[in-house]
């Protein structure tokens, strides 16, 4: 499975066609063929309306869902053959989630939230500890690690939940709105650390946003309407 | 991995403690009624074997029964003749079957019993059980002699006035000790005659040499039992030598079972044969016993089953508030499950927690089921415990109910669909 095609590219997917209910009378298609090429280090943003279809095609691209039809080279891995658990096993070492809604383990701390994706990756318990404080450091959240999620603001948890992303140097970070439920000031910092971590570190984002302004800040803008990509250009902030 | 889910597991039940503590009940009266079951079963167990082996697990007892022929009226009012003297055992009849076995039996214990009677001095009086016993009998009852001897070859066959009576008798009756009651004497009445009885041995009271229950509590009211020799009793009773019942003490090593079949054989080939209505019949004091232990064993574990179903309700309920969480927990699921949880963590993390649940139920259950147990053994005035085996297998048994009862949930949560997941509200 190690068929690499070009080595710097990260999401290499043709021809996505996603369908529900598939055989009965009222099948569905969302996606209608979709091609999305994404290199690796680069920040693209994903942009459409509800209903347009970016959350489902963000679950393909999050391993998540399955294409119904169409090819998926991530990191020139094909992972349209992979099962169910290998796909977990893709999904815990490529992928970093950041959700809209944080989606921390409640009663869980900070800490351990960060840790988790390594206890599922078999990462030894001291290992797991420091690298966890590590990341916590990078997200300015080693203060109030030992702090559950209730006890945090949305801010804070949001930088939790992208010191978890980053855990397991993933090839990609896939953001799914994850400034949507804060106040701008505090979606400003958060935009201020993905800027960072893309600048800084390489980092490829995948960023999925239904904001027009904060998506001309990223490299490269898809749009995406009634399945389909209509509109691709350079984000405002790097054109210049 | 699975020290990490078992502190995941104590840190959900832990956020909803009312919750756990309801879902734990189950199991935890499914386990106590169990151990408690076993517990008493095990007290009865000790006390009717103790009781039993009081008797002399050696003896056989052979008694004189009505024949059992087929064509046997069962009901009421079915014409029973009365016992007449060719019906009993003899004299004879026992001298020739302890000639006639000597190489497998020790004795033949005999007992007459010469009825009850108040021993009277002043206001103080005692109720005295009056047993005559031959010297096989004597050694049979297992009482402990604290002064004085049992009676001699003498006394036995010239029928003496002689007794053996209780230190609770001295100490009542005559306020000295042990040894200076011997050679004092006891005055009972029978039939409105007064009769003394010298005093040879005392020993000592304990309440199963009673022969009931009902050893009077009351300080006054003494009753204790007193042996006199089996030929004096038949004097004083004005009977002939003649028994329904005799106890045979085998020798060790004998088997017991054949020795009862042959004695009972014997006898009724020599000397019931043409009886029309009586019989011979003889058993083992082991065998019953035996038998005996095998049925209260039964009777146990027919009781722990039915705890056991009060243990399935429990684990009903586990399965239950699992499914439950495991729906409040859905979009925690899927969280997990993005970061890359297999469907096999998932499930392990859900039965763990199952398990948890069960085990801590299980221990609570053993510790209630172990005081109500004892207690209610201690009420029965037996004492007793559940085997250790027993216990080990319980909280054994209730983390398998863990995993069986966790599977179903755990199952359901690790095939869950992660979008789903994530998307439920």
């Amino acid at each position: 499975m190690t068929d690499i095609v070009t080595p710097n590219i990260m999401i290499d997917a043709k021809g996505i066609v996603k369908s529900f209910n598939i055989g009965s009378e009222n099948e569905l298609e969302i996606l209608h063929g979709i091609d999305i090429c994404v290199k690796k280090g680069e920040f693209v943003s994903i942009v459409g309306t509800s209903g347009s279809g970016k959350s489902t095609l963000m679950n393909i691209i999050g391993l998540l869902d399955k294409p119904t039809g169409g090819s998926y080279l991530l990191d020139g891995v094909d992972v349209c053959k992979a099962g169910d658990t290998e796909l977990s096993h893709i999904r815990n070492r490529k992928i970093g989630f950041v959700f809209q809604t944080y989606n921390l383990i409640a009663r869980t701390s900070a800490l351990k939230n960060v840790e988790l994706p390594m206890l599922y990756g078999g990462v030894r318990a001291r290992e797991r500890k420091e690298r966890a404080m590590e990341l916590l450091e990078l997200v300015e959240m080693k203060e109030r690690m030992n702090h559950t999620p209730d006890e945090l603001s949305g801010g804070q948890k949001q930088r939790v939940a992208i010191a978890r992303a980053l855990v397991n140097r993933p090839s990609i970070i896939l953001a799914d709105e994850p400034t949507g439920a804060l106040d701008s000031a505090t979606g400003r910092k958060i935009m201020d650390i993905f800027h960072k971590l893309h600048e800084e570190q390489g980092i490829t984002i995948v960023f999925i946003t239904h904001s027009p302004e904060l998506a001309q800040e990223t490299e490269r803008i898809l749009t995406l309407k009634d399945g389909r990509i209509v509109d691709e250009r350079m984000g405002i902030r790097y054109a210049s | 991995m699975l020290l990490e889910n078992v502190k995941l597991a104590l840190t959900g039940l832990l956020a909803n403690k009312m919750r756990t503590f309801l879902t734990m009940l189950g199991i935890i009266i499914g386990i106590a009624s169990v151990i408690a079951i076993m517990t008493v079963g095990d007290a009865m167990n000790k006390s009717v074997m103790g009781q039993m082996g009081d008797m002399g697990v050696n003896n056989i007892s052979a008694y004189v029964m009505q024949k059992m022929t087929e064509d046997f009226d069962y009901s009421e009012d079915a014409y029973i003749r009365e016992m007449k003297d060719k019906d009993y055992f003899s004299e004879d009849m026992i001298n020739d079957l302890s000639e006639h076995f000597s190489d497998r039996i020790e004795g033949i214990a005999l007992k007459k019993s010469a009825g009850e009677i108040k021993a009277e001095d002043g206001k103080k009086y005692a109720n005295i059980t009056l047993e005559g016993v031959n010297a096989a009998a004597l050694k049979q009852s297992k009482i402990k002699l604290i002064a004085g001897r049992s009676f001699s070859q003498n006394e036995q066959q010239e029928a003496r006035k002689v007794i053996i009576v209780s230190d609770r008798y001295v100490n009542n009756m005559l306020q000295g000790d042990a040894k200076a009651a011997l050679g004092k004497a006891v005055e009972v009445v029978i039939d409105n005659k007064y009769y003394d009885y010298t005093i040879v041995g005392v020993y000592e009271y304990s309440e199963s040499s009673v022969g009931g229950m009902s050893a009077g509590k009351n300080q006054k009211d003494i009753r204790t039992s007193a042996y006199l020799p089996l030929q004096t009793a038949l004097i004083q009773m004005r009977d002939k030598q003649l028994y329904d019942e005799m106890e045979v003490v085998a020798k060790t090593g004998a088997d017991q079972g054949a020795l009862a079949l042959d004695i009972q054989q014997y006898l009724n080939n020599k000397y019931y044969k043409d009886n029309d209505t009586y019989e011979a019949y003889a058993y083992s004091m082991k065998e019953e016993i035996k038998s005996m232990e095998s049925m209260l064993n039964t009777q146990t574990y027919a009781f722990a089953a039915i705890g056991a179903i009060s243990l399935l309700v429990g684990g009903i309920g586990v399965m239950n508030i699992m499914i439950v969480s495991i729906t409040e927990r859905t979009r925690e699921i899927g969280t997990r499950k993005a970061l890359g949880a297999t469907n096999g963590y998932i499930r392990l993390q859900f039965i763990t927690e199952a398990v948890v649940v069960c085990f801590i139920g299980g221990i609570l259950g053993v510790i209630v089921g172990q005081i109500f147990g004892i207690m209610a053994s201690k009420m029965m005035g037996y004492s007793g415990s559940a085997s250790i085996g027993g216990i080990i297998f319980c909280v054994l048994f209730s983390m398998a109910f863990g995993v069986f009862f966790g599977y179903y949930p755990a199952n359901k949560a690790a095939k869950l669909n992660p979008i789903e997941a994530l998307r439920y509200e």
